[in-house]
């Protein structure tokens, strides 16, 4: 199958090449640039999400954990230790993927809900490392990663210099993350489309028979696992980048962060690589939407007579802004597993279809990709 | 020798309380095939619940908790009802993310509703310690055993004995039999909720009191503790989970007690529990009581 398989999409993929290049200077606001570069950091991570459940049907709760883990790493070997970006960014994914390396096997011996508990443990594993190897992760304080380095060659992402123009850090870093998120998708597209991610399907709709017909479970399970681990730490790379800082956080919030990107790839459409980025783009940022925008809430409820959303504790909003946000999640997971299952990838799909009817789309060949 | 003696009510204590969470899940799953990520909610809610009607409205603490057991139990039928029902038939891991979600939920609204940080709960027991043989057993611990004890059997005793537990292991055994013999199969899902949220209640309120009687929305936090144990147990095994349960509960206990290596650090006895259910499901990858799945190709 091609990467760019028909005109619609190579449509698509130019006019988001050019958003993504014109948005810093259109918007020229750093705190903007910030949610647009998480959302990029967690797009990274959730492509391999997606590749992990989407492609190759294996639940895992454990993916904030793998983030965590990359912006470790890229706070002890970028900032501690000076690395250069392509050596902190390599050990990320490296690293991600030994982790995924050693999960993978559980895989292969538990089904279903054993295995989506064995990925809470690391989480708990994760969190208790993290608190304790002090000497690596600085323990409780976190650990800043403000002085790591974003130069590839002659270009400084934290210092942009491009035609007489200055870019801000925020700006530069936005760059980067889609950049990665580019990359990354194309990555995963071509596991996709090609040989590998046939097997993965196969795998995930049938093991049984897929090892029947000479599909290695073990081969495809565990590189699907260690793919997505590397993801995923290349994304926690980023994210660590963006927020200058890494701190561990209680098992309770790492496990709703990987609700998250379940979420996440959920409402974009499971089995997307697409989709994953789509989510990441709304979900992604959703706290912070929230926090910003928590003055639209403010109409008063009537009978109760408190507004529905308080910007701070004075308010006496009936929800704070984080506690709203959490609720969203909730009530759009349910929601969108209820009433739309295959999420807004799905509805894509299905409105091209509707739409191709006589043209010379095969819709047939746009299923999937 | 002391130190095992006083640390072992305590132990036997907190496995009650796992053994409690750990029930809940596993009633519902025998009976429906649900992982109900909720059920710590459940914990968060009830125990809310008891502070409600016992500190907030002033009853006496036993009509309290009975009270919140009854309140809770109508929530999680309800809750089955209205949002897991309609989606018995989807796949299993769309119902799961669901339950995941109605966690959230409730945890948020459990935040919305009581907004002060932290609550008292008062017990009868209070920070009550008695002396045996030169052993300190604290009241709540002796309470917790008493209640565990007393809930876990009047379920079994319900489960083996009454018509309507019979109704339940057969849904739970074979729907489509059940259901051809004229057994009302969606009330036994109801009725297997309300339970786990009936002996979630217990669990949330004993689990406050012996952490200080200090209630705090991480509670729910706390149930992810009880995984091991109905991992460890086997997720349809009712007697695997409280045996689970109670395993868990030494475990931590006793790591904590006796472990205490410069090294250690903190936390360790948590991860000790993760890591003892990945042994054990490397050897039963279906838990120690659990049915081992029969696969149709």
């Amino acid at each position: 199958m091609k990467l760019l398989p028909d005109k619609l999409t190579r449509m698509m993929f130019g006019l988001a090449v050019l958003i993504f290049l014109v948005t810093p200077l259109v918007l020229d606001d750093d705190f903007w640039m910030t949610v647009l570069a998480n959302a990029g950091a967690f797009a990274v991570a959730s492509i391999g999400l997606s590749i992990l459940t989407g492609f190759t049907g294996q639940v895992s709760l454990g993916h904030a954990a793998l983030l965590t883990i990359g912006g470790y790493t890229v706070g002890y070997f970028g900032a501690d230790h000076g690395w250069p970006m392509w050596a902190w960014m390599l050990a990320a994914i490296l690293i991600g993927a030994l982790v995924g390396v050693a999960i993978g096997p559980f895989a292969l011996r538990l089904k279903g809900n054993y295995l989506v508990v064995v990925t809470l443990a690391l989480v708990f594993i994760t969190g208790y490392v993290v608190e304790n190897w002090t000497s690596v992760t600085g323990g409780f304080d976190g650990k800043s990663v403000n002085s790591a380095s974003l130069a590839i060659g002659p270009v400084d992402f934290g210092e942009l210099h491009i035609f007489g123009r200055d870019f801000s850090r925020e700006q530069g870093i936005f760059y980067l993350c889609w950049i990665m998120v580019a990359l990354t998708a194309l990555v995963g597209r071509n596991i996709i489309r090609t040989r590998p991610g046939r097997a993965m399907r196969a795998v995930r709709d049938r093991d049984v028979a897929a090892e029947v017909i000479g599909v290695s479970n073990a081969r495809y399970k565990i590189a699907a696992f260690a793919i997505s681990s590397a993801m995923a730490g290349l994304g926690g790379a980023l994210y660590a980048i963006s927020l200058r800082f890494i701190s561990p956080s209680n098992p309770a919030a790492e496990l709703f962060l990987s609700i998250r990107f379940v979420a996440i790839i959920i409402v974009g459409g499971l089995g997307t690589i697409y989709g994953a980025v789509i989510g990441a783009l709304l979900l992604g940022p959703l706290p912070e939407l929230v926090q910003e925008f928590a003055g639209l809430f403010d109409f008063t409820i009537p009978i109760v007579d408190r507004p529905l959303v308080g910007d701070s504790p004075a308010d006496n909003g009936i929800f704070s802004a984080a506690s709203f946000s959490e609720i969203l999640f909730g009530v759009l997971l349910v929601v969108f597993l209820i009433f739309a299952p295959e999420g807004i990838a799905g509805m894509i799909r299905r409105l091209r279809r509707r739409l191709a009817g006589r043209s010379n789309v095969d819709p047939d060949n746009v299923s999937d990709n | 020798m002391e130190k095992f003696f006083q640390l072992f009510v305590a132990a036997i204590a907190l496995g009650g309380i796992y053994a409690l969470i750990a029930l809940g899940f596993v009633v519902v799953y025998k009976a429906t095939g649900t992982f109900n990520f909720a059920q710590g909610g459940f914990v968060l809610l009830g125990a809310y619940l008891v502070y409600q009607f016992g500190d907030d409205w002033s009853l006496p603490f036993f009509v309290a908790l009975i009270l919140a057991m009854v309140v809770m139990a109508g929530v999680a039928a309800g809750i089955e009802r209205v949002v897991i029902r309609p989606m018995i038939n989807g796949p299993p891991f769309t119902i799961v993310l669901i339950t995941l979600g109605v966690l959230l939920i409730i945890e948020q609204a459990v935040r919305t509703l009581w907004s002060e940080p932290a609550y008292v709960l008062t017990t009868p027991w209070g920070n009550g310690v008695t002396e045996v043989a030169g052993v300190s057993i604290r009241h709540v611990d002796m309470w917790t055993v008493g209640f565990a004890t007393l809930v876990l059997g009047g379920f079994f005793a319900i489960f083996r004995f009454t018509t309507i537990g019979i109704a339940m292991r057969a849904t739970a055994f074979d729907q489509e039999a059940a259901a051809a013999q004229g057994i009302k199969v969606g009330r036994s899902f109801s009725i297997s909720w309300a339970i786990a949220g009936a002996v979630a209640v217990v669990a949330g309120a004993m689990l406050t009191s012996r952490t200080g009687s200090v209630l705090t929305p991480g509670l729910s936090f706390i149930a992810l503790r009880a995984f091991p144990a109905m991992i460890i147990g086997g997720l349809d095994s009712p007697g695997g989970a409280v045996a689970g349960g109670v395993v868990i509960g030494v475990v931590e206990v006793m790591a904590l007690g006796y472990l205490d290596f410069d090294w250690i650090g903190s936390g360790f006895e948590v991860v000790l529990a993760y890591v003892l259910m990945i042994i054990v499901l490397l050897w039963r990858p279906n838990g120690l009581f659990g049915t081992r799945a029969v696969q149709r190709v």
